[in-house]
C-alpha cells in the first residue's frame, strides 16, 4: 500500500487519479509530478515499486505544499485578513462570501443551511 | 482582471508626494484622502490616513501587512446593522 504525505492513495486507480486524493494536489500538480519523478502517469498504484513511490514522496516534499502545511497556510492567509481589517477579512468574520457576490438570494455555501425568519415576507418567485 | 504589471501599481499621486514631504521631513500627520483606490505602498507604513468611505474620514493605521492593499478595502461603506423589523434592531436604529 502507498502512503504519501499521511494520506492512503486507493490502490485500484490510476496513480495520476490517485494523487488528486491528497489536498493540495489536482490532476495538473500529480502529472506534473509524475513527469518529475519519471513515472508513467497510467499505471496502477498497486503496480508502483517501493522505489518509484520514494520517488513521488521525494518530488513532493521538495516542491509542493501539502496537506496539513498547505492548510495552515490558507488559514494564516484568512487570519491576515482578519487582523488587518480589510474588507474581505470583515466578510470571512461574519461567514459571507468575501468577493462581492450577491447575497440576496443564494451565497449558501458560505452562509450554511437556510435559517427561516418570523415574520419574514414570502418573495414572489422564490421558495 | 488583474491590473496590468507594466504600468505598476496605481499610486494616487498626491497623496504619494504628501507621504513622501512627511518622511523627508520625519513628520507623521494625519492626511486626508478620497483616493480610495490607491494601492498602498511600503512608504505609507506607520503613518494614518483618513480614507472617505462616502459619508466620513475613517482614519486607517497603515501597518506592514497592509502593502498592497487598497486604501478603500480599511475603509468600509456599509454598516450592517441587523435586519429590519427585529426588536433589537430597532432600538440601535433611533440613534
Amino acid at each position: 500500500m502507498a502512503r504519501i504525505a499521511g494520506i492512503d492513495l486507493p490502490k485500484q486507480k490510476k496513480v495520476y487519479i490517485g494523487l488528486t486524493y491528497i489536498y493540495g494536489i489536482g490532476q495538473h500538480t500529480a502529472v506534473e509530478i509524475l513527469k518529475k519523478a519519471n513515472i508513467d502517469a497510467d499505471k496502477k498504484i498497486a503496480d508502483l515499486t517501493e522505489e518509484e513511490v520514494a520517488a513521488i514522496r521525494s518530488v513532493m516534499t521538495s516542491e509542493y505544499k501539502v496537506e496539513g502545511a498547505l492548510r495552515s497556510e490558507v488559514q494564516q492567509n484568512i487570519k491576515r485578513l482578519m487582523d488587518i481589517g480589510a474588507y474581505r477579512g470583515l466578510r470571512h468574520r461574519r461567514g459571507l462570501p468575501a468577493r462581492g457576490q450577491r447575497t440576496k438570494t443564494n451565497a449558501r455555501t458560505r452562509k450554511g443551511k437556510r435559517r427561516t425568519v418570523a415574520g419574514k415576507k414570502k418573495t414572489p418567485g422564490l421558495k | 482582471m488583474p491590473r496590468s504589471v507594466k504600468k505598476g501599481p496605481y499610486i494616487d499621486a498626491k497623496l504619494e508626494k504628501r507621504i513622501k514631504d512627511l518622511n523627508a521631513s520625519n513628520q507623521k500627520k494625519i492626511i486626508k484622502t478620497w483616493a480610495r483606490a490607491c494601492t498602498i505602498s511600503p512608504e505609507f507604513v506607520g503613518h494614518t490616513i483618513a480614507v472617505h468611505n462616502g459619508n466620513k474620514m475613517i482614519p486607517v493605521y497603515i501597518s506592514e501587512n497592509m502593502v498592497g492593499h487598497k486604501l478603500g478595502e480599511f475603509s468600509p461603506t456599509r454598516i450592517f446593522r441587523g435586519h429590519p423589523g427585529t426588536k433589537a434592531e430597532k432600538a440601535t436604529r433611533v440613534r
